[in-house]
């Protein structure tokens, strides 16, 4: 039915995931090296005289990959594998919903809880079981179709990266805030001895560009870019899919029409980008890590880039298939799956749904400007929500909010204004999100296909 | 005799190419800053902790070097690579199967994936760090604009291939043109740009016109695209680049608690 068999599948990947498994444990022996090398072990209980460590717990987790990787390089690969029953179940409640949600819900819970998400043996154990969950998963064929397509390599890579990079200053802020509590100045200020450039920074970079090229030479041997058949006008791909740095803006073409997804919001992004040092007035949190001293700049950079921008494109290019259509990790992308659209205008709920009348329309022979007066009567409540939310929630907020009000007046009107702004623009698209998937299914505030001006 | 680097290092070849003796003590290391035209881009001394990789990741570094490895195997791939309908895709193709040196090209893709992300990576640790407030908002400026022209630089790359996964990666992305306010023909607002009743913005005028120089994604458009891809952008990014570098030593070198 798939089109593929499941043991010839196994047999290709079984060398691929055996050597995944046994760079885990070589990744986990090291660490465990590391971590009896410099004695930064942390011992935790005796058992039988003997001092059980950090380090013996990462030598067992190395152990037992070693064991997989074994199992997998001799050919049994499948027995590697999630139960078919919880990748089904994952794929049930798999949605754009959950998983939007659900990010954000993760996000929101290692942020609360940093400071205990950050320490290093967390984090090790966290990096483990999600390595753990994709060897696991790649022995489902339509995970592995989707994870190990070459370009989308580099996507996988970037998760990893940003989780990393994420870790590392989170840590690094977490430790700057207890010390700033303390009345200690931050770690970046304990080095403020000055060096020669010559020879220690251009030695390390003399270094990073050969381990550079060395990687970049390893990955080109390894994988071959992607070239497909040759280009044709006629025959069109399902999906047809931007570069993946594209793919959160193609997303969002879901809820807005092009001119928004494609144009404007794209251009609020660029421009918002820019604002950040203009309208950012705290001067708190200049050269070094902190999350304490800059909560609200953190949250707001974070909320757009890791949430709006990254799961947006991990959701594009892993979970969308054809027409578009969501899929879970583990499904088939079939371009016949069928997706109930039953999507309604805001005008239609305001006049047919709650007052029963037919939506106005212009008289017959009506002239433009006439039209245009029917149609803006037409489309007047969203009309009306859209200027009460830009034009009266950013006074609102100064006067029912300490937080905003404080803020405006340090900030001034314009400077207030241009944020407000940016954020209530950046909160538009959780919230066209949520009016699509709830069971009002939004399609329009306004729509004016007339005019081509969709919001 | 005396030892060999010895005798290069006294010829008059070598003394009239690096004007100082052997950066071994600190007053030559000192010089060799000063006196280098690729190492005067640094300062001559640094606060040890601007070194410290847990805190600068490095990123801006590895963006910069990226971008000359995507310069070097982007001019030997168009030494062999012809933007045309007729030879665009068996260019490719053969650069895949016979060229010696075909590996070329799997560099520059995956260089040009890797830049995009490192670019992002940069940003973040310059977000994080606070490092665009006072003295370097303007900095940061030049930055959002860099971070653009690497997504252009790789989004006009995409194309050249010329195969189904270029030109409707293309088609989709430029198909937003088309919707531009006032002028996109799909775009809000375009219906008022009539003169006579006559449409000023049609699909043959508009903003996607302009970007693929034709009404669909073809010959005009590979052109266009190539030509922005290895001449025009990469000048412009080398333009804001120097700036960018420069006013990292202006603006007081890299960012550190005050």
């Amino acid at each position: 039915m798939h089109g593929h068999n499941t043991a010839e599948f196994l047999d290709g990947v079984s060398g691929f995931i055996g050597c995944f498994y046994l760079s885990l444990a070589a990744m986990n022996a090291t660490a465990a090296l590391y971590l009896w090398q410099t004695g930064k072990a942390r011992s935790y209980f005796k058992v039988a005289g003997l001092t059980i460590t950090t380090a013996h717990l990462w030598l067992a987790v190395a152990l037992i990959f070693t064991v997989m990787g074994g199992i997998a390089l001799g050919g049994m690969a499948g027995l590697l594998s999630l139960p078919i029953g919880l990748r089904a179940a994952l794929d049930n409640i798999m949605g754009p919903m959950t998983y939007t949600l659900g990010s954000l819900v993760i996000l929101t819970v290692l942020y609360l809880g940093r400071s205990f998400f950050v320490k290093p043996i967390v984090a090790w154990a966290g990096l483990n079981l999600s390595l753990l969950f994709m060897g696991l998963s790649l022995t489902d064929y339509d995970f592995a179709q989707i994870v190990t397509k070459p370009d989308n390599v580099p996507i996988v890579a970037m998760v990893y990266l940003l989780a990393y990079f994420t870790w590392l200053s989170a840590y690094r802020a977490v430790e700057n805030d207890k010390r700033i509590a303390n009345g200690q100045g931050p770690l970046e200020s304990e080095d403020d001895e000055k060096i020669l450039v010559w020879p220690d920074l251009v030695y390390t970079e003399l270094i990073c560009m050969i381990v550079l090229t060395v990687v970049l030479l390893v990955w080109a041997v390894a994988l071959q870019a992607p070239l497909e058949e040759p280009a044709s006008a006629v025959k069109t791909p399902n999906p047809s899919k931007a570069p993946w740095y594209f793919l959160g803006l193609q997303e969002m073409l879901v809820y807005y029409d092009p001119w928004m997804a494609g144009v404007v919001l794209p251009s609020m992004v660029v421009f918002g980008l820019m604002a950040i040092p203009y309208i950012d007035f705290n001067k708190a949190g200049n050269g070094y890590y902190t999350i304490n001293e800059r909560k609200f700049a953190y949250l707001t950079f974070q909320f757009g880039f890791l949430v709006l921008w990254v799961t947006l494109i991990v959701m594009g290019t892993f979970l969308r298939g054809p027409n578009w259509n969501f899929f879970g990790f583990y499904e088939t992308w079939d371009a016949h799956k069928v997706e109930a659209l039953n999507n309604v205008d805001l005008s239609e709920y305001f006049w047919v749904r709650i007052f029963g009348v037919g939506r106005p329309q212009a008289p017959e022979g009506a002239g433009t400007l006439q039209s245009i007066g029917w149609i803006l009567v037409r489309e007047s409540p969203g009309i009306v929500c859209l200027i009460g939310y830009f034009a009266f929630l950013p006074p609102a907020m100064v006067l029912y909010s300490k937080f905003f009000r404080k803020m405006f007046i340090q900030m001034g009107f314009l400077r207030f204004m241009v944020l407000s702004n940016l954020i209530l623009m950046m909160a538009l698209l959780p919230i066209k999100m949520l009016a699509r998937w709830s069971s009002l299914n939004m399609k329009y505030f306004i729509s004016i296909p007339e005019y081509f001006l969709n919001f | 005799m005396p030892p060999i680097d010895q005798i290069i290092r006294e010829s008059q070849i070598w003394k009239s190419i690096f004007r100082h003796p052997a950066p071994v003590d600190r007053r030559n290391r000192v010089v060799v800053m000063l006196t280098n035209f690729f190492l005067h881009l640094h300062p001559v001394s640094i606060k040890k902790q601007g070194i410290a990789l847990s805190f600068t990741w490095c990123m801006g570094g590895i963006t910069f070097f990226l971008f000359l490895v995507e310069t070097v195997t982007g001019v030997l791939l168009m030494f062999y690579y012809r933007p045309t309908l007729e030879w665009a895709y068996a260019d490719i193709t053969a650069l895949r199967d016979v060229a010696s040196l075909g590996i070329l090209r799997e560099v520059h893709r995956w260089a040009a994936h890797a830049m995009v992300i490192t670019v992002w990576l940069h940003m973040y640790r310059v977000f994080l760090t606070g490092s665009y407030k006072p003295p370097r908002e303007f900095n940061w400026v030049i930055g959002v604009i860099l971070l653009l022209l690497t997504l252009l630089l790789s989004f006009t790359g995409y194309l050249l291939p010329w195969d189904q996964l270029a030109i409707w990666a293309i088609t989709v992305g430029s198909n937003m043109a088309r919707a531009t306010p006032i002028l996109g023909h799909e775009g809000p607002g375009a219906a008022l740009l009539t003169l006579d009743g006559i449409d000023m913005i049609t699909n043959a005028s508009d903003a996607r016109f302009g970007l693929l120089g034709a009404r669909f994604v073809g010959e005009e458009t590979l052109n266009r695209f190539y030509v922005l891809h290895c001449i025009a952008i990469p000048l412009g990014a080398a333009l804001l680049m120097a700036i960018h570098f420069w006013r990292i030593r202006k603006d007081g070198g890299i960012s550190g608690p005050l």
